[in-house]
This record gives C-alpha cells, sequence and structure tokens, in this order.
C-alpha cells in the first residue's frame, strides 16, 4: 500500500490506529477510579506526543542514517515557532500558511547552518551545531527582541495586523488558531459510563501530519537516498571511492530533518500561540536525543515511542507526590509505608529528570538499540522457544531484522 | 588603557574557571580517549562541596542566653555553632569565616574517589564504544549529578562568601601607577587567578617531572606502544581523571564566592569549556589553558558598553563565533595534534 | 603511451626523500605490480597516485589527466577503483544492499535525491547488483550483514562493488594482507579471471611475491623511493639488483 512492503504498511497502519484512537487507548480508567491519574488522554498532552514525535521522527533522518549527532536542533524548533506565530501576527490565524512558513523557514535556517556545520564531522559536528544552537538561543533572548519577544517571548496581540483576517473578535478577544474556521482548541466530549473521552480538534490535525511525516520518514528510509545515508554512516571512506561526494546527502537528511523540527515547532506554535526562546536551548535539543536514543535511533517506530514514552513518564511523574505514594504504599505497615515513601520520593514529582538521566544512562549502556532492541529481544525469546529449530537462512534472515 | 587592562583583569576569573575545566577536560580525552559531557557537573560538586563544608561549620545548637532578653523580658534562644564548642568562639568563627579555602581540604578526596568512582563504574566500559555513545552515557550521567545535587540543595543559588578579609574591592590601577578610582577589581578574583594558576602550575609540573607523569605523557601520544612496555598504563589512567576530577572540583570550590552555587552552573560551563577545548585543540593541554584565558578576556572585551553599542549582542555570542571560526579554518584549534578526533 | 602515466614524481618528508625520479608507466589492460621491501616508499607512492598526497615534483596522469589533489570522488569518477588493505565495505548493511550502492553512484552519477522511491522498485540497479554477486558466488550470502562474512568474502564483495563501476583502472593496495593462504589463492585466482574476462587494467601494490609473480605482466621494483627495475615477472626473478635489494634476504 502506499508503495510501501508489507511490513512498513503495517506499521504504518499501527501507528494510524494508535493516533486515531489514542483518546481510548490513553484513557483506559474511569474518571472517577484512583487510577485515572494515570489517564493520558486530554488534549494538551496528546498533542504533545504527537508532536514530539514529529521532531523525533526527524531528527532520527538525521542521527538515525547518518550517524551526525546534533546537538542544536531545538534552534529549528524555535525558528519554527517563531515563524508561525508571525504568520499569526501578520497573515490570519489560520494554521496552514503558519505551518508552511515554519517548514520553510525553517530549512532555510538548516540550509545555511548544515552547509557550514557539516564541514566537519564527529565530535566537531556536534560542537558546531550545539554552537550555532546556542548563539541563536542568545541572541533570541537578547537583541533579536524585537522579532522574538525577548525573554517573555513572542504572543499575539489585539493590535496585531492579521491582514487576511481579524485583528480581534467581536467580544474584543484575540482570535485563536484555526483550520478554516475550524478551532485548534475546539474539542468534543463522549461520556461512556464513567468514561469520558475528549476530542480535540488541535491534537487530530497533529495525529494527521505526525502520519504523514512518519509515512515520509519510511519511504525516505527505503529509498535509495536512505540507502546512502546509511552508507554514509556505515563506511564514508568506502562511499568516497564509489564516486558519490556524500556532502549533498548528508546535507540533504540534515535539512530535512532541520524541516522536520519546524514543523513541530510551527505545531506548537499553532496549539498554543506563543514562542519563547528556551525552545532553542540546548536542554531542548537534549532532549530530542534522549527520546531518539530512548526509542532506538536508526529505526522508524523508535522515535515515536521514545517521544511518546517521555512525555507519558514526564506527565506521570511530575503529579506524583508523597501524598499519592502513601495511597500507594498503604497497605504495607506504617514503617515499611514510610522507609518506601522515602525510597520512591526522591525520583518522583520534581525528581522526574533524575530518573530521566538514569533510564537513559541504563539505556545507552545495556540497550543501545533503545526501546525497539527490547522489544525485540523479547520477542526472540518468546519465538525461540516455539520455534526450536532455526536453520542459518533464517537466523540469517532474523540477524538482518534486528539490524534494521 | 587603563578599561583595557580592567577588561582583562574581569576576564581572568572566568578565563581561569575555563581554563582550569578545560584541563581537566583534555586531560581526560588525551589519556582516555573519552568525551566527558559530566565534567561541568565535576565543577558543580566542587562548588557544592564549599557549600557543604560552610554548612556542616555552621551546623548550630540552639541555647537559651539567661543573660539577654528580647524586648518582651523573655530570655534570648541564642544559636550557636558546633564549631565554637569544639575550637572556642574566636577560632570557630575563624573557621567558619574561611569555610570556601578550607573546602579546598574537604573536596580534594572527595573529588577523588567521585572520579575514581565514575572511571571505574562507568566511563571505563565505553573506551571500546564510539564517541556518540561516550557523550550521551556522560550526558545522561550529567543530568543525574544535577538532580541529585538540586534534590539536597534545592534549585536556588546559594550564596556562600569569601572569607572577611578578601571580601570587598582594591584599587588595582593606583597600585601599578595609574589614576586612582579607574581600575577597581574584587580581592577574591585576584586570589582565583592566582589559586588557578597555581593548580595549572602544579599539574603541568606534575606531568612534566614525575615519572607518572612521564608515563601519562607517553600514553596520550601513543596509547598502545606504553601498554607494550609493561606498563599498566590502566590503572595511571584512572588515577589521572581522579586529578581530571579534582581539578574541575578545586576550580569549582573556589568559585563559590564569585557565582553562588547552583545545580545547573555545570552545564553552562560545560558547554563553554567544549568551546574552549576545542579551539584550544582536542588534546592539548597547553592548548586548553591558553584557549580557556583567551576566551574569558575576549568575552569579557565584548561586554564593554562600547563594543555592545557597536555590535549588539556581542557578548553573548562571542565565545560561539571563535569556536565556529576556528572549527572551520584551523580544526586543530590553536594547538593541537595532527590527527586527534578527525574522523 | 600508457593509461597511468608517473612522471619524476618526488617527494620528501623533512629530512626523509621518501620518493625520488619515479617514473612509471602503466599499460592498458595489464597488470602491473609495484614491489618492494618495506619502507620503500610504496605506500607513498599509492596516496600520489589517488590525489590524496601531492608529490614535490613530477606529475600523475591517468588518461591523460592530472590526478593530483583531486577528491576521492573524483578518482574514482576518474575511472579508478580502489580496493584497500583491509576491505572497505558498508559493515552495517546487507551484501546486496553493498553491491546496489556502487550501482547507483554509477547511474546516477553525482547527488541524486530519490527519496520516494524504493530501493527495490530500481529494478535494472537490483538485477545488476544479483548479477554481480551470483558472478563473484556470492548469491546465497546476499541477504547477510556485511560485516559478518569472512575476511575472503569481504575482499571478494570489495573487488565485486569496484567491479560493478566498470573501472578503467582498478588499483589493489596488499590485497592479500593478513590473509589464510587458502583466501589469498582464492584471491588470486578471482583476480586471474578478472584480468582474463575483462577489459581493465589493474594496478597492485604488494609485498607478497607470490601473488606478485602469480600476476603480473609487468613489475617495478622500488628500493628507498626509486623505481630499481622495471621488466616481466620472469626477468625480475633472475635480476641481480633485486635480488640484492629485496629477494636477497629471504632466498
Amino acid at each position: 500500500m502506499f508503495g510501501l512492503d508489507k511490513t512498513d504498511t503495517k506499521l504504518l497502519l499501527i501507528v494510524a490506529v494508535l493516533c486515531l484512537f489514542a483518546p481510548f487507548i490513553l484513557n483506559p480508567f474511569p474518571t472517577s477510579s484512583g487510577l485515572a491519574q494515570f489517564n493520558a488522554g486530554y488534549p494538551d498532552l496528546m498533542q504533545r506526543f504527537v508532536i514530539f514525535g514529529i521532531f523525533a521522527v526527524g531528527f532520527n533522518i538525521l542521527f538515525g542514517l547518518t550517524g551526525y549527532l546534533s546537538f542544536g536542533h531545538a534552534a529549528f524548533l524555535g525558528v519554527g515557532s517563531y515563524s508561525a506565530v508571525w504568520m499569526f501576527k501578520l497573515l490570519s490565524m489560520n494554521v496552514i500558511p503558519a505551518i508552511l512558513l515554519s517548514v520553510l523557514l525553517s530549512g532555510v535556517f538548516a540550509l545555511i547552518i548544515g552547509y557550514v556545520s557539516l564541514r566537519r564531522s564527529g565530535i566537531y559536528f556536534s560542537i558546531l551545531t550545539l554552537a550555532f544552537a546556542q548563539m541563536s538561543f542568545a541572541l533570541a533572548y537578547s537583541v533579536f527582541t524585537p522579532i522574538t519577544g525577548g525573554e517573555t517571548g513572542l504572543q499575539l496581540a489585539l493590535d496585531d495586523p492579521r491582514i487576511l483576517g481579524i485583528s480581534q473578535t467581536a467580544g474584543g478577544n484575540i482570535p485563536v488558531p484555526a483550520l478554516f474556521g475550524l478551532e485548534m482548541r475546539a474539542s468534543w466530549d463522549l461520556v461512556l459510563g464513567d468514561w469520558q473521552f475528549t476530542f480535540n480538534a488541535g491534537y487530530y490535525l497533529c495525529a494527521l501530519i505526525l502520519l504523514a511525516a512518519f509515512y515520509m520518514a519510511i519511504r525516505i528510509f527505503r529509498s535509495p537516498f536512505g540507502m546512502m545515508l546509511r552508507a554514509v554512516k556505515s563506511n564514508q571512506q568506502r562511499m568516497n571511492y564509489t564516486g558519490l561526494n556524500t556532502k549533498p546527502y548528508t546535507l540533504a537528511a540534515f535539512v530535512i530533518s532541520g524541516m522536520y523540527a519546524g514543523l513541530a515547532g510551527g505545531l506548537m506554535a499553532s496549539m498554543d500561540p506563543l514562542a519563547g526562546a528556551e525552545r532553542m536551548q540546548w536542554t531542548a535539543s537534549g532532549e530530542v536525543v534522549l527520546m531518539t536514543i530512548l526509542g532506538g535511533a536508526g529505526t522508524l517506530i523508535g522515535p515515536v515511542l521514545g517521544a511518546g514514552f517521555i512525555k507519558y513518564f514526564e506527565n506521570i511523574f511530575s503529579k506524583l507526590n508523597d501524598n499519592v505514594l502513601h495511597g500507594w504504599f498503604a497497605f504495607m505497615p506504617d514503617g515499611l509505608e514510610n522507609l518506601m515513601v522515602t525510597i520512591v520520593h526522591p525520583f518522583v514529582g520534581k525528581g522526574w529528570h533524575l530518573t530521566l538521566g538514569i533510564l537513559f544512562m541504563l539505556v545507552v549502556i545495556f540497550l543501545p538499540g533503545g526501546l525497539v532492541e527490547g522489544g525485540q529481544r523479547v520477542g526472540r525469546l518468546f519465538r525461540r522457544r516455539d520455534i526450536k529449530s532455526t536453520g542459518p537462512e533464517a537466523e540469517a534472515a532474523q540477524q538482518r531484522n534486528a539490524a534494521e | 588603557m587603563d578599561a583595557i587592562i580592567l577588561q582583562i583583569l574581569n576576564g581572568l576569573d572566568k578565563g581561569s574557571a575555563y581554563a582550569l575545566i578545560a584541563l581537566g577536560l583534555t586531560l581526560i580525552f588525551g589519556t582516555l580517549g573519552v568525551v566527558n559531557f559530566a565534567h561541568g557537573a565535576l565543577f558543580m560538586i566542587g562548588a557544592f562541596c564549599a557549600v557543604t563544608l560552610s554548612r556542616i561549620l555552621t551546623l548550630s545548637r540552639t541555647t537559651i542566653d539567661e543573660t539577654q532578653t528580647d524586648f518582651l523580658g523573655n530570655p534570648l534562644k541564642v544559636e550557636v555553632p558546633y564549631a565554637h564548642d569544639f575550637f572556642g568562639p574566636v577560632v570557630g568563627d575563624a573557621l567558619i569565616d574561611w569555610a570556601v579555602p578550607l573546602a579546598i581540604l574537604f573536596s580534594i578526596p572527595v573529588m577523588l574517589l567521585v572520579g575514581f568512582v565514575m572511571e571505574r563504574g562507568l566511563i571505563k566500559h565505553f573506551y571500546k564504544r564510539p564517541h556518540a555513545d561516550q557523550i550521551l552515557v556522560t550526558f545522561g550521567l550529567a543530568i543525574v549529578l544535577q538532580e541529585v545535587i538540586k534534590y539536597f540543595y534545592g534549585a536556588n543559588p546559594i550564596p556562600t562568601p569569601a572569607p572577611d578579609v578578601f571580601r570587598g574591592s582594591f584599587d588595582f590601577g593606583a597600585m601599578v601607577g595609574f589614576e586612582a578610582n579607574q581600575i577597581i577589581y574584587p580581592y577574591w578574583r585576584l586570589v582565583y587567578f592566582a589559586f588557578a594558576a597555581l593548580i595549572i602550575g602544579a599539574v603541568f609540573a606534575f606531568l612534566q617531572f614525575t615519572t607518572f607523569g612521564m608515563v601519562v605523557r607517553a600514553g596520550m601520544a601513543d596509547r598502545e606502544t606504553v601498554g607494550l612496555l609493561g606498563i599498566d598504563i590502566d590503572r595511571r589512567f584512572t588515577i589521572m581523571f581522579g586529578i581530571a576530577a579534582a581539578v574541575a572540583g578545586l576550580a569549582g570550590v573556589m568559585y563559590a564566592p564569585i557565582n553562588s552555587p547552583n545545580y545547573h552552573m555545570g552545564m553552562d560551563f560545560l558547554v563553554l569549556s567544549f568551546v574552549v577545548v576545542v579551539v584550544g585543540g582536542m588534546g592539548s593541554l597547553p592548548g586548553a589553558v591558553l584557549a580557556g584565558f583567551l576566551l574569558g578576556i575576549l568575552e569579557s572585551f565584548a561586554s564593554m558598553s562600547a563594543v555592545i553599542d557597536l555590535i549588539p549582542g556581542i557578548n553573548q555570542v562571542i565565545i560561539y563565533l571563535v569556536a565556529i571560526t576556528i572549527l572551520l579554518t584551523r580544526p586543530r584549534g590553536l594547538m593541537g595534534r595532527k590527527g586527534v578526533m578527525e574522523d | 603511451m600508457g593509461i597511468l602515466e608517473v612522471k619524476d614524481v618526488g617527494k620528501r618528508f623533512g629530512g626523509l626523500q621518501a620518493l625520488g625520479d619515479v617514473n612509471l608507466s602503466v599499460q592498458e589492460n595489464s597488470c602491473h605490480a609495484i614491489i618492494g621491501p618495506n619502507g620503500a616508499g610504496k605506500s607513498t607512492l599509492l596516496n600520489c597516485l589517488i590525489g590524496k598526497l601531492i608529490p614535490d615534483t613530477g606529475s600523475v596522469l591517468f588518461d591523460g589527466q592530472s590526478v593530483l589533489g583531486r577528491t576521492p570522488y573524483e578518482i574514482c569518477q576518474m575511472g579508478i577503483s580502489r580496493v584497500f588493505q583491509t576491505p572497505e565495505i558498508f559493515g552495517d548493511l546487507s551484501v546486496l544492499e553493498n553491491m546496489m550502492i556502487p550501482i547507483f553512484a554509477k547511474r546516477d552519477g553525482a547527488f541524486e535525491l530519490n527519496a520516494f522511491s524504493s530501493v527495490f522498485a530500481q529494478r535494472d540497479v537490483l538485477e545488476q547488483a544479483e548479477h554481480m554477486l551470483a558472478e563473484m558466488n556470492l548469491a546465497d550470502k546476499r541477504h547477510m550483514h556485511a560485516a559478518a562474512m569472512s575476511r575472503g568474502d569481504k575482499r571478494r564483495l570489495e573487488i565485486a562493488m569496484c567491479l560493478s563501476q566498470n573501472p578503467r583502472l582498478l588499483l589493489l593496495d596488499e590485497p592479500t594482507a593478513g590473509m589464510a593462504r587458502a583466501d589469498t589463492n582464492n584471491t588470486i585466482d578471482l583476480l586471474k579471471q578478472i584480468k582474463d574476462e575483462r577489459d581493465i587494467t589493474i594496478a597492485i601494490i604488494e609485498h607478497d611475491m607470490h601473488v606478485v609473480f602469480s600476476l603480473a605482466d609487468r613489475i617495478t621494483v622500488l628500493a628507498q623511493g626509486r623505481p630499481l627495475v622495471e621488466d616481466t615477472p620472469d626477468k625480475i626473478k633472475g635480476h641481480p639488483k633485486v635480488r640484492e635489494a629485496y629477494l636477497g634476504e629471504s632466498a
């Protein structure tokens, strides 16, 4: 289907189903139950899942395929956000032109930064991208205040021109981002007994775009272009002596992944029309690196999983406090209960980053292929039990699968 | 002229910190071939050693002093530091006042231990892994270390003053024969610079004049050959990692009065220190020191109002601009060797 | 006039004269070997031939064009394919993919952003790759991870990758270094077969006498950076100067 082979079509369909039914899947617990805190099916969080999914999928096109580790990808996210907000200020509140401009401008930005940074490789490349991103951050924070809003960030105002739209609504408010009249914040609730499911227009727009982005990523991975990129990662020396200048390939990958980041930034601003410099900071770049590695760099589904995983647990863990913990361990004797709460306490709530850091280290040390590799290992364990006799052919095929 | 000297002086303290961190980074990189993103965290841990010692010294018990009363006539509750009980009030107060310099002694064993544990427990397993993996795992470690510190010390900066005698400033200009009140310089920054120079000198002397240093330098040049000579290079490299950690830690301890320690100071310095290492040339110790001071001073010049008026925002980006320029035109940095990290 | 002309090439490293007055002419469709004891300047000469090192004096012409200062991909586009001392293949990719890449490179020339068609939809490339693998007896390994192959097979694949681009000159740098005897003989047979079946010039830089004498039409002996003699293998074998400089040690 769509020019994909069977496994890839299956993968795309799985992601499509997950996206479509996310409001159900993420809200498995009735609202009144104690487990409702583990629900994640509200619009704001679901939007973040897919937006960061797009960001990570794009980052993976660069890092996963070419092995170039960029530590400055958040700069493109920031550029995307700023462009979208400017579009809302100047043109109209329609999200389409805003998103288009985000992708375009971040692509141009990525072309410039990539052209310069790709003159070096290895850690020098990482440091160049880091330097560029930090520079963008510092400038957005200070000198470029007229364009970026500086410390307060870029916000909409009542007196923005919006030449194709309205400066303010009849009620004297700032209009909200919309897709041809469909407001991004519009939601419908479906109440089924004790369950409540929310369907949000903005989320479904993001999800559709994620699907498109994911589909494009599959096509790129399976294309001759993608194969060339993997070849660059595998052996640059041989690639050069194959008569190919590798630089246009890596640059194209860099620009494409920068455009993905810009798309994510534009969507972020479309969901919530403001943009701040902190979106460009290197910690934000670090986050997308974490997502990609955690999920599995170089795999198709990995970055999406990684983004979802991190955003979900960030949300859940940050909400946990001592009261909740006491609730959990209430079945234990008092002393033990307090002990358990004391032990768990540093890792939840504000300590979420500690858990994330530890988790990330464990993945890098023991599971360099990320969650996807973990899943495959578990899968293989089961399969080996089922089929005892595996010939060398099947073994090789399995190795090949694992490599992909 | 005055302004120039002032800017050079202003750049010295930050330059010293850059130089010390970059020195350790380069040592680790040169000896172990590991790109350590957790090095900034070591600097931060050093600064928190100062905070910790100062907290230990000011641990107090509350007593009721019958001789004094508050305005209601009740006996006054007084906090008496245990230091007074142990050392008497005069020595006790002096100890509290000198907490930061004393923390040097306290931090050395702590930092060495942290360094050894880090190298044996984690870094060791990454010698043969790609640089990207090393960056990633130490990046994770940096997050963990900074979150642990945040957990114990909170998110706010903790003011940690220098000893009383070093507080305030002096008229450096008048001392060296310029007009008075033109070049005012805080005492502690001068102390910091002298301290940094001392440490740098000590590290170089150690590498230059001891057998241990000789082996390490040889190992930096050609690890395999030294290994073949039957010298246990790994153990020496562990010690070297400890020393690099201690250098970063000491830089942090003494920096505490200049910049109140907070949990993310390590990361702030790390990014800049990497730039310093690259500018100096990967694997070159003198390069790291030189580049540290140069960039510190350059940054200070870029913050002059005359310069900012000319090129707005230059103070924010000067270091990155220099780094990008150097990387593109002289990828080996100012004093880097051929063939280091060029793949 | 040969296809590869080395004229008066000299190169100094500090006080060391690595190469001096090297003149060499590789005739089209011949197999020319360059041998010499360690330190004779073989690698330096090789680096000059591929444009990596620029000699202080002299010129290196391939088909009338200078190769000096060109990037590796330009060298390859000129028609020189290089086989490395340790096989350089794409270890993370499958054998079939390894085989397809040079064919893509040859077909599409420089950069082509072919990002939306599947690799396996490129029938012509796929067929060529399969054909080449079959010819090289690698067809049964086509789904293997290239890094998992034996050293001999890796060498075979590397040579296949080079040949798939129909180069005019195949440049081999000690192709049997570190190989077991059986693998060495296999490689020699393979190269002989290539020599017989294709219109291709082979230049080989080698240490191993056995390899050189079974393959070469002409041999240049290099000693201390200078060409000592150039002749047919039979004449070289009996040459007193060569015995003295090189074979003497082992004979």
